[in-house]
C-alpha cells in the first residue's frame, strides 16, 4: 500500500512539474536567437510513468538494502541479500536512465570537424623558445651543468630509500638457522627420533627452536633403503640408515616441496621423487635431489644428518648449496 | 525570476569564466558502437574498485604480526596467523557487508583486467592506435600493466596460503633479475622472503596509495588524449569521414547511456560478489613457508605468467659453477617484457612495414588489414595457449592427460598454432574483402538497373 501510495504522490510531483513548466518553456525558445538546439520530440508520458515506476523500485531495494543490514546477523544469506538489494537498485535506476535515453530524450547524430594540426602556433612555440634563449652563449656547458645538478639532486632525493633495507647485501640469501649439533623437531615443536622415520612418508621438520619461517628452516625428511643411495661423492655419512633431510624450498621460485610420488615419466620409474606442485620441478632423493624433470635449476640443498647418543636427528653441518630461489651469481653445483 | 538551471550557470561563469569550455565538453561527440563501450566499463570497474576498497582499507590490518584466531569461524580458532589474515577473516565473516564488499573488490579487479585486455583487443585489430593516438595507446598498455601488478599486490595482501604461494613465486622471480636481483629482493622483502614483517606495509602503502594514484594519472591522461584528438569511428556512411566525426553528443544523449552503463556495470559486480563466491580465503587457511597447495589456481589475469614459467624448459644462464640468469627470469620476467615490447613497438612496426605514415580518423575494419588481423589473431594464440598451460593442473584433472604429455604437446603447439592462426586468418581476411567486393559490385548494378527502371517510367516507355 505505502509503495502504491509512495508513487501517485511521486507521479503527481512529476506531472505537476511539468505542466507548469511548459510555457516557461515556450518562451525561452521564443527568446532565444536560433530557436532551440536540441530538436524537440515528442512528450512520452507512458515512458515519463515508467522512469517513475523504475525509480520507484530503486528506492525500495535500497530501503531493502538498509533493513537487511540492520535485522540480519553475518551469514551468507545476508550476503546474498545485500548483493541482490544494492544491484537491483543500481541496475533500476540504470533501467531508468537507459528509458529516459530511449525515449525521453531527442538523441541526436551530429557531425563536426575533427582537430586540426596547428602549423601556425607550433612555428611560434619554436621561435618562442629560440628567441628567449638569444642571450645564452655557452649552451652546452650550462645544459651540461644543469643536468648534472638535477641528477644530483635526483640521487640525493633517492637516497633515503636505501633505509629500507641492506644495500647490495648478499649475506642474507646465504644464511641458514642450520649448525652441527642443532636438532631436527617435528612441527609441533619435539625431537624427531630417527627410529620414527619410516620409507614412503614425508616428514616435515624444523631447526629446533629457530624461526620456522625463515626460508632456510624448513625440511623435508624422508626415508630410502641405504642401498639405493647414489649420493654425490662425499656425501657417504650425511644419511645414516638412509634417512635424508632436504631443504624444502624449491630451488625454481620458492614455493615449497608438498608431494612425494612416484613419477609417472619412465626414466626413474618406480622410483620415488620430491615434487613442487607450482610448476612441476621433480627432484630425486636417492642421487641428492638432483632435477630429474621440470624449470629448476638446481638440486635441492642436503642437509647432512647425524643420529645424536639419545637416538634423535641432529644436522651434521650446513646444507650443501643456497636454500631457495636462485640469483645471479649463486653457486649452481654443490660444492 | 529566479531558475533554477541559469542561476548555477551563470554562478559558475562569473566565477570561472568556464560557460564556452562547459558548452564544448557537453557537446563533446561519440560515435555510436558498441565496442566502444569496453574501455568505458574499465573506467566504470575502476571506480568500483576504488569506493569499494576505500571501505575495505578501514578493517584491513596490513601486518604480519602474529596473533591467535578467537573468531566466529570455527576451523580456524586457536590456529596463529597473521593480522593481516585475521582482519580480512574478520571482514569476511563477521562484519556485516564485509563479504559483499571484498567479493565485489575482487570480482571488480578480474572484470577491469578482462575489459581492458578486450579493449585492447578491439583498438588493435581496428587500427585505432596509429598515428595520431600512439600516445594513447602506450599509456592503454602501461595500464594494464600497471594493473596487473596492482591486482597481484592486492591478492599478495590477505596472507592466506594461496597468496603466500603466490608471493614466494613473485620473490622467486624477483632474484632472478640479472645482476640485481639477489640485492635487490633483500632491499625490498627486508630479509630473505618472507621478511621480517616490513614488506606487508610496503606492498600496503603501494596497493592502496602509490599504484591507484598512478592508475588514476594514467587514466587522466589517457582520457584527455582521447578528447584532444576525438574518438575514431568506423565508415557506416558517407558522412563518416576522416574529417568529420558523426556522432551523439555527450549532453543530452551520451550522459544518460554512460551513466546507465556504470550502474549496470556496478550491479553486477555487486550481484556477482553478493551471488558468486571469490576466493573463500578461509578455507585456505594462513600462509606458512613450508606450505604449498596442489592445484592453486591465482586470479585469471597472472595464468599466463603461470604458464610461461612452467612451460620453460629448464634452462640457466650457468657460467663455470655459477648461476647468472635463473629460470624464472624467462617466464616471469623476459615474456611479459616481450608482449609489452611487441605490442608497444607494433604502431611503429606497421607504419615500417606499410609505409603509411598518415593520420588514421577512420577505422579498419578487421578484414581491411588482413596482415594486421593475421598477426594479432596469431600473436593473441600464442599468449593464450600459454595462459591456458597455466591452468594445466585443471586440463590434467579434466582429461587425465599425463603432466609430461600436456607440456610436450604445448611446448610444440605454443609454436605451430598461431603460425597456422596467422595463415587461416589472412585467408579469411582476404576472401572476405572479395566477397565485399562482389557484393559492392551487385548493389552498383542494382541500383543502376533501378534508376533506368524508373527513368523508363519516367519516360513513358514500355516497362521491358
Ligand atoms: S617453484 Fe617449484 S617448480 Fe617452480
Amino acid at each position: 500500500m505505502r509503495a502504491k501510495q509512495l508513487l501517485v504522490t511521486l507521479m503527481a510531483l512529476a506531472f505537476g512539474r511539468r505542466r507548469s513548466r511548459d510555457p516557461e518553456q515556450k518562451a525561452r525558445e521564443e527568446e532565444s536567437p536560433q530557436g532551440r538546439i536540441v530538436p524537440a520530440g515528442e512528450p512520452d508520458r507512458g515512458a515519463e510513468l515508467l522512469v517513475v515506476g523504475l525509480l520507484a523500485l530503486a528506492t525500495l531495494f535500497a530501503a531493502g538494502f538498509i533493513v537487511v543490514y540492520g535485522e540480519m546477523g553475518p551469514t551468507k544469506t545476508l550476503n546474498t541479500l545485500l548483493g541482490v538489494c544494492i544491484a537491483g537498485a543500481l541496475a533500476c535506476i540504470a533501467a531508468a536512465l537507459a528509458v529516459i535515453a530511449r525515449r525521453l530524450i531527442v538523441t541526436e547524430e551530429i557531425e563536426e570537424e575533427y582537430p586540426e594540426e596547428s602549423p601556425e602556433e607550433q612555428r611560434e612555440i619554436v621561435q618562442l623558445v629560440h628567441d628567449s634563449g638569444s642571450r645564452f652563449t655557452r649552451r652546452k656547458l650550462l645544459v651540461g651543468a644543469a643536468a648534472t645538478a638535477g641528477s644530483a639532486l635526483g640521487l640525493a632525493g633517492l637516497t633515503p630509500v636505501l633505509s629500507l633495507g641492506p644495500l647490495w647485501d648478499t649475506v642474507p640469501l646465504e644464511a641458514t638457522p642450520w649448525y652441527r649439533g642443532r636438532r631436527l623437531v617435528d612441527p609441533g615443536g619435539h625431537p624427531m627420533l630417527a627410529s620414527d622415520i619410516e620409507e614412503e612418508t614425508f616428514y616435515t621438520a624444523f631447526p629446533q627452536g629457530a624461526d620456522p619461517e625463515n626460508i632456510g628452516s624448513s625440511l623435508v625428511v624422508i626415508r630410502l633403503a641405504p642401498s639405493a643411495l647414489k649420493l654425490p661423492h662425499g656425501r657417504e655419512t650425511w644419511a645414516p640408515y638412509g634417512i635424508l633431510a632436504f631443504s624444502r624450498i624449491c630451488t625454481h621460485a620458492g614455493c615449497a616441496i608438498e608431494l612425494y610420488r612416484k613419477p609417472r615419466f619412465q626414466p626413474v620409474e618406480p622410483k620415488p621423487a620430491l615434487v613442487c606442485p607450482c610448476h612441476y620441478s621433480t627432484f630425486d632423493p636417492a642421487t641428492g635431489a638432483t632435477v630429474v624433470y621440470g624449470p629448476a635449476g638446481r638440486p635441492l640443498p642436503q642437509l647432512p644428518v647425524m643420529i645424536d647418543p639419545d637416538g634423535h636427528l641432529a644436522a651434521a653441518g650446513d646444507f650443501s648449496g643456497r636454500v631457495g630461489p636462485a640469483w645471479w651469481g649463486v653457486r649452481a653445483k654443490p660444492s | 525570476m529566479s531558475d533554477r538551471i541559469a542561476d548555477p550557470v551563470r554562478f559558475i561563469d562569473e566565477r570561472t569564466a568556464a560557460a564556452p569550455a562547459i558548452k564544448k565538453a557537453l557537446r563533446y561527440l561519440f560515435p555510436d558502437h558498441w565496442s566502444f563501450l569496453l574501455g568505458e566499463i574499465a573506467l566504470y570497474a575502476f571506480i568500483v574498485l576504488i569506493a569499494t576498497g576505500t571501505y575495505l582499507a578501514l578493517f584491513f590490518e596490513p601486518s604480519v604480526a602474529k596473533t591467535v584466531y578467537h573468531g566466529s569461524y570455527a576451523p580456524l580458532r586457536g590456529r596463529e596467523m597473521s593480522e593481516a589474515y585475521k582482519s580480512v577473516l574478520e571482514i569476511s565473516l563477521t562484519y556485516k557487508a564485509g563479504l559483499l564488499i571484498r567479493q565485489t573488490h575482487h570480482w571488480a579487479a578480474d572484470v577491469f583486467m578482462a575489459s581492458i585486455v578486450l579493449h585492447l583487443m578491439r583498438v588493435f585489430f581496428t587500427g585505432a592506435f596509429r598515428k595520431p593516438r600512439e600516445l594513447t595507446y602506450l599509456i592503454g598498455l602501461l595500464l594494464l600493466f600497471t594493473s596487473l601488478l596492482e591486482g597481484y599486490l592486492g591478492y599478495s595482501l590477505v596472507d592466506d596460503l594461496l597468496s603466500g604461494i603466490g608471493l614466494a613465486i613473485g620473490y622467486g622471480v624477483l632474484l632472478s633479475l640479472p645482476f640485481v636481483g639477489g640485492p635487490l629482493g633483500i632491499l625490498i622483502f627486508g630479509s630473505t622472503f618472507p621478511g621480517k614483517g616490513v614488506f606487508e606495509s610496503r606492498m600496503y602503502i603501494a596497493h592502496v596509495f602509490l599504484i591507484p594514484a598512478l592508475l588514476a594519472t594514467l587514466i587522466g591522461l589517457h582520457l584527455a588524449l582521447v578528447a584532444a584528438r576525438h574518438h575514431t569511428q568506423f565508415r557506416r556512411d558517407r558522412r563518416h569521414t576522416q574529417r568529420r566525426l558523426v556522432g551523439v553528443p555527450m549532453f543530452p544523449g551520451q550522459a544518460p547511456r554512460s551513466l546507465a552503463l556504470l550502474l549496470i556495470v556496478a550491479a553486477v559486480l555487486f550481484l556477482l560478489g553478493g551471488l558468486v563466491q571469490i576466493n573463500p580465503i578461509w578455507q585456505w587457511g594462513p600462509f606458512e613457508p613450508w606450505l604449498a597447495t596442489n592445484g592453486a589456481q591465482p586470479d585469471w589475469y597472472l595464468g599466463w605468467l603461470i604458464g610461461a614459467l612452467r612451460l620453460m624448459p629448464s634452462f640457466d644462464v650457468v657460467v663455470g659453477h655459477y648461476t647468472l640468469i635463473p629460470n624464472p627470469f624467462w617466464g616471469g620476467v623476459a615474456f611479459p617484457l616481450l608482449v609489452l615490447f611487441v605490442l608497444g613497438a607494433f604502431p611503429w612496426i606497421e607504419r615500417r612495414l606499410t609505409g603509411d605514415r598518415s593520420s588514421h580518423n577512420l577505422l579498419d575494419r578487421p578484414r581491411d588489414a588482413p596482415n594486421r588481423t593475421a598477426f594479432g589473431v596469431a600473436f593473441l594464440t600464442w599468449v593464450f595457449l600459454v595462459f591456458v598451460f597455466g591452468a594445466s593442473d585443471r586440463v590434467y584433472v579434466l582429461f587425465g592427460l599425463s603432466y609430461e604429455t600436456l607440456l610436450t604437446a604445448f611446448r610444440v603447439a605454443i609454436w605451430v598454432v598461431p603460425a597456422l592462426a596467422f595463415l587461416v586468418v589472412r585467408r579469411l581476411c582476404l576472401q572476405l574483402q572479395h566477397a565485399d567486393r562482389i557484393e559492392e559490385r551487385r548493389e552498383e548494378a542494382e541500383q543502376e538497373a533501378e534508376r533506368e527502371h524508373a527513368e523508363r517510367v519516367r519516360r513513358r516507355e514500355p516497362v521491358l
